[in-house]
């Protein structure tokens, strides 16, 4: 974003302080906070019996009548130029339809790219696809074979001949730093923050820590691949697609292949997991291009290897923490700077520095981060992009400083908990860091943590614990449609074209239309994963509960509206005003004078009709500029540590998250579960083995890719505060991406208290405990 | 994947008739040999099922066990002449892979595995010796992690990958295999090669060789033997090192002991030197630091895995303190 974008963001934010705040929405709590019904209860997720029974149908299993397959390959050169290419054997192989390369790829534009200033967009490359000779990458796609069947089209892709002129390629991360970039903005917030003089702050505090952190690179290993089936019919284009992008996927489409937005539908009613990784990438454009030049419908899935090639993943880092605390431990510096690789070419920064500004107040802050120009396939966003290793880094730091003071790591925390945001001064909608810390500490047992490193012993195994925070902002998306259809049964249909990975979208946003259209749960049916439903931004940023929720208050307060009009003068409520009543028990009530109420199918009846249709858009989010509104989390963690090898085996986990209202405790647990489960990978598995010699990813694949297995994952344990957001809808923010969070940092902290060995590079490989175990 | 045929073989005679064949390949449960075709790093045109030769597993004359060659490793692994009398060899298996692929695999096909090292598995972008020999090796200067310290060559530094052909090492497995009319019996320390020049050629193994059995002869080590493996995840991960041990003990002093390492060599490693150097002698600490540091003086440590050096010898000397802890 540009300097320009950070003076209107610093503009808006000026005047919304001077703003009452009862203008905002949510100036006055959303009334679902108190009165709720379905929300807060367990409920398992609608998808669940169609999927366990096998009848859920993904992106790769819908049928078709012709279908054909296809295969990707990819370039093993990083820059270069092709200089040969030759498809003969290929095409003439059994089964073949078309293969397709730059010679004959139809000539294409480029997407439209994620970002903050154009929310329908996806794209994560501004690389053009197939359109030329030119190789920016390793694994860039150059070639597709498109066959009767999968096996076909695999053998014949390994008929083409490509021969390459290899030119010199950027890929030492090393070596980029002395060219990086310091951008001026990292997503919304301005990229460098200096507030005091943190260094000269640091070199006469009285306690502090100043260190390199490193995390390596990781990609993406959503159980169900990329998969796209699209089938031309007639200038129409239909996409049954694995996206968290429904609406943005369709635009992107209808742009590149110069088609009105109504000739292109996306389906995409469920994802298996998508993490970052499913928005727009090249798959999506090949398949369309191929659908269209061989005039059949396309299915094409990617390898996992493909996956690896051509779908990008989290940036590694450098992060240097350094946090001085005067004699009462409080802080007087936090300096946090660091480097991630970021080409021109790509959309997802790495924003590792954010969660630091929000989560200490100190006299002194200075932050700035630095891109770095290498030649890889473009990075993008992953689950808890920025706080996942940004907490790895200064919570290690923090814990470090805490152990040179000879102060409990928690107590630290708390002695620099800030009361309003450190940065910005705005005020906390609502914060409750220290109870989560005190109730997780409780119920962990932290009480029986030795201090010193080292101390707790069983057998050979030597047995630490460890804290960490974790946090993730609340982001509410504008530009959310809804479609309420209220019928005369007693039955309504909420439609909109957001995306459900597994989280339980359908499910949340039913118990909460139950409550705020007051219906039974069984009235309500939530439908979605359609882009010819209203349009809905992406799901990202932990924002789509949110966001739908803000959307849903809309499109009632829209339908009390219709409702009233239809009541007309001979009803009980003639003549109050949408503020001044609710929908409950099946109708509208008086708020001031509950027996002036008339149910929806009286309304209707005497209108004469059979549903009561409106449309709705979420409004602008203005609580975000005027509040600071974070989730925060403390994870706990035990694990042993073999004295022999250095293995490190976790014995249990325990987070405590302070996100606003839990809508569905069940969805909840699942999400805190997984996100710290990809977090014990991160903190101890994961690592993209990227071959700085070649600019190649040498562990393509879940084999050699380590991902926790079931005996890695321990037993996990999660709480919340569950006090509500009095600025958010129904006192919610968001939940999927705090679990990863401060996981790494947790784990790593218990390493310390187990062995004394202080691992500041990702991931917690035995190798590293080891060099210092005498 | 290219395309190939399939045939079954009812018999070891017919499937050495058609291993002979060029492009023929013996087909065991396929979770080595198919992920390979996968990524084009074996090219055969003609798969030949054995799953139909004996998997039988039955106690010799002698008291050993003979294990046929199609016997999938989770049946080896629970049957109770194994489980008694072999512990190591029961643990070493089930400390591999996951449940679903031992369901699967067969010993003959553990037996022939090939190596993990992740650029003999990268044919589109990296160069190995052992998939085209002369071509060069990309492991040296790369990621090298899980591979050898001991035996490589500067041509190969890839190793074996198996945890159940460790315990048959410390056992001194012996492979049947037939050819020809004609059966060879091979011990196992024999079987796997070094890769000096031709780190293609794996095993002794010959044009229409077919591995019937493997037979474990009468091993007095039960009581006191161990297969510990050392590894980067909890389950589903191969060995950094890995040891399989056996001991008898005459009072304080080893009488005999057998020791073989994985996850450090291109073979199932027997460490003879560490059992020279023990055998006869006291169980003591300095005793088996000692004999370990006699077996590795040789090592080759590179960038990415010096720390097996060290890592080898704890191991060791943790898993025969343990097995000699009541005669100490
Ligand atoms: C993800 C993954 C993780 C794994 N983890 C481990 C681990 O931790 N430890 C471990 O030890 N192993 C591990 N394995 C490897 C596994 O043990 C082997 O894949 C398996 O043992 C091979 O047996 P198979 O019957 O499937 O062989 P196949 O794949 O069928 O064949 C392998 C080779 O054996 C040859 N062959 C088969 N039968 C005969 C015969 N009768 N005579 C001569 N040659 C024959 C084949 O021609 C082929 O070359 C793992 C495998 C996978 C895929």
């Amino acid at each position: 974003m540009s300097n320009v974008q950070n003076a209107v963001i610093g503009t808006v934010r000026t005047v919304l302080g001077w703003v009452p705040s009862q203008w905002l929405p949510g100036g006055t709590p959303d009334p679902l906070i108190e009165r709720r019904a379905a929300i807060g209860q367990q409920a398992s997720r609608l998808d669940g019996p169609a999927k366990v029974s096998g009848q859920a149908r993904f992106a790769a299993d819908v049928a078709m009548a012709g279908l054909s397959y296809a295969t990707l390959v990819h370039s093993p050169i990083t820059r270069g130029r092709i200089t040969k290419l030759e498809s003969g054997a290929a095409e003439a192989a059994p089964g073949v339809i078309l293969v397709m390369t730059y010679h004959n790829m139809p000539r294409l534009g480029i997407v439209p790219m994620i970002g903050g200033t154009n929310l329908s967009a996806a794209g994560n490359s501004a690389l053009p696809t197939m359109q030329g000779p030119d190789i920016w990458y390793n694994g860039q796609v150059v070639a597709m074979v498109l066959a009767e069947t999968q096996e076909q089209a695999d053998y014949a892709a390994s008929l083409i001949e490509i021969d390459y002129r290899e030119d010199s390629a950027k890929t030492s991360f090393e070596n980029a730093k002395p060219d990086s970039r310091a951008p001026a903005s990292v997503l919304f917030e301005k990229n460098h923050v200096s507030i005091g003089n943190a260094e000269q702050e640091l070199n006469r505090a009285a306690f502090k820590v100043d260190n390199i952190y490193r995390t390596p690179g990781h990609n993406h290993n959503a159980i169900e691949l990329h998969a796209v089936t699209v089938a031309w019919d007639g200038d129409t284009v239909l996409l049954h697609d694995a996206t968290q992008a429904i609406s943005a996927t369709a635009s992107a489409i209808a742009k590149l292949f110069n088609l009105k937005n109504e000739q292109v539908r996306v389906l995409s009613p469920l994802v298996g997991g998508g993490f970052g990784g499913k928005a727009f990438w090249d798959h999506q454009i090949i398949a369309v291009a191929a659908a269209k030049l061989a005039a059949r419908p396309v299915r094409l899935i990617l390898s996992r290897d493909s996956v690896y090639r051509m779908i990008g993943g989290r940036s590694p880092s450098e992060q240097r923490v350094a946090v001085g605390a005067d004699a009462e431990g409080k802080f007087t510096s936090i300096i946090h700077t660091g480097y991630s690789i970021m080409p021109p070419y790509a959309a997802c920064p790495e924003p590792y520095t954010l969660g630091t500004r929000a989560i200490y107040k100190s006299k002194s802050f200075e932050i700035i981060q630095r891109y770095l120009d290498l030649d890889i396939v473009p990075n993008t966003f992953m689950r808890a992009p920025g706080e996942a290793i940004g907490t790895f880094a200064l919570e290690n730091a923090v814990d470090e400083l805490a152990h040179e003071m000879g102060l409990d790591p928690i107590e630290l925390r708390l002695r620099n908990e800030p009361e309003k945001h450190p940065i910005s001064g705005a005020t906390f909608s609502q914060h409750a860091t220290r109870q989560a810390y005190l109730d997780g500490a409780e119920r962990f047992g932290w009480e029986q943590r030795e201090a010193r490193p080292g101390a707790r012993r069983d057998g050979e195994w030597r047995i630490g614990m460890g804290c960490a925070s974790g946090g993730f902002p609340y982001v509410r998306m504008p530009g959310v449609n809804i479609r309420i259809e209220l019928r005369r049964d007693g039955s309504a249909k909420i439609s909109c074209s957001a995306q459900e990975m597994g989280m339980g979208t359908a499910t949340v946003q039913t118990q909460h239309a139950a409550d705020r259209l007051g219906l039974p749960v069984e009235a309500i049916s939530f439908e979605l994963g359609d882009s010819a439903l209203p349009v809905a931004p992406m799901a990202g940023g932990s924002s789509q509960t949110a966001s739908l929720s803000g959307a849903v208050i809309a499109g009632a307060e829209r339908l009390t509206i219709e409702l009233l009009r239809l009541a007309g003068n001979d009803s009980p409520i003639a003549g109050l005003r949408a503020g001044e009543v609710q929908l409950a028990k099946e109708g509208i009530a008086s708020l001031d004078d509950p027996s002036r109420y008339e149910s929806f199918r009286s309304i209707m009846a005497r209108a004469s009709r059979d549903e009561v249709t409106v449309t709705a858009s979420g409004s602008p989010p203005l609580e975000m500029f005027k509040f600071a509104m974070h989730s925060s989390s403390a994870i706990f963690c035990q694990l042993r540590v073999s004295d022999v090898t250095g293995e490190i085996r976790v014995d249990r986990m325990l987070g405590s998250f302070d996100c606003g209202t839990i809508l569905n405790p069940k969805t909840a647990a699942s999400q805190f579960k997984g996100g710290m489960i990809m977090g014990l990978g991160l903190a101890l598995t994961e690592e993209t083995l990227f071959d700085e010699r070649s600019g190649r990813i040498m562990n393509a694949s879940l084999a050699d890719y380590h991902v926790p297995s079931h005996l890695d994952v321990p037993e996990i344990d999660v709480i919340w505060t569950g006090i509500p957001d009095p600025r958010s809808p129904l006192g919610a923010r968001g939940i999927g991406e705090i679990g990863i969070t401060g996981v790494a940092a947790a784990v790593a902290n218990a390493v310390f208290n187990a062995t004394g060995t202080r691992v500041r590079d990702l991931p917690i490989t035995l190798d590293k405990v080891l060099s210092e175990i005498p | 994947m290219i395309p190939f045929t399939y045939t079954r073989a009812s018999s070891a005679d017919e499937a050495a008739s058609m291993a002979i064949r060029t492009g023929h390949k013996l087909l065991g449960g396929g979770t080595n040999l198919v992920d390979l075709m996968r990524k084009n790093v074996e090219l055969p045109s003609c798969l030949v099922d054995v799953t139909a030769l004996s998997d039988s597993i039955k106690e010799t004359q002698e008291g050993g066990v003979m294990i046929g060659a199609a016997a999938r490793n989770s049946a080896v692994a629970a049957h109770p002449l194994v489980r008694t009398r072999y512990p190591m060899l029961s643990r070493a298996i089930l400390a591999g892979a996951s449940a679903q692929i031992r369901n699967m695999a067969t010993v003959a096909g553990n037996l022939m595995q090939r190596t993990r090292c992740i650029y003999f598995n990268d044919v589109a972008g990296s160069r190995c010796n052992k998939r085209s020999p002369g071509s060069g090796c990309d492991a040296v200067g790369g990621f090298n992690r899980y591979h050898a310290i001991i035996g490589a060559a500067p041509a190969c530094i890839a190793t074996h990958p198996s945890d159940m052909c460790v315990a048959l090492a410390a056992l001194d497995a012996r492979i049947h295999v037939y050819n020809k009319n004609a059966t060879r019996i091979i011990p196992i320390v024999d079987f796997h090669g070094f890769p000096a020049d031709r780190p293609d050629l794996e095993t002794v193994l010959e044009a229409g060789d077919v591995i019937t059995s493997i037979e474990i002869p009468v091993s007095p080590f039960a009581a006191r033997s161990a297969y510990r493996k050392v590894r980067d995840r909890a389950s589903y991960a191969f060995a950094l090192v890995s040891v399989a041990a056996g001991v008898t003990m005459r009072e304080r002093t080893i009488d005999d002991i057998r020791v073989a390492f994985g996850g450090i060599a291109p073979k199932p490693w027997r460490a003879f030197r560490v059992e020279m150097a023990l055998r006869g002698g006291p169980a003591t600490q300095e005793a088996f630091d000692d004999a370990v540091e006699a077996e590795l003086a040789r090592a080759v440590p590179l960038a990415g895995n010096a720390f097996k050096i060290g890592l080898t010898k704890r191991t060791l000397s943790a898993v025969l303190t343990e097995l000699t802890g009541d005669a100490r």
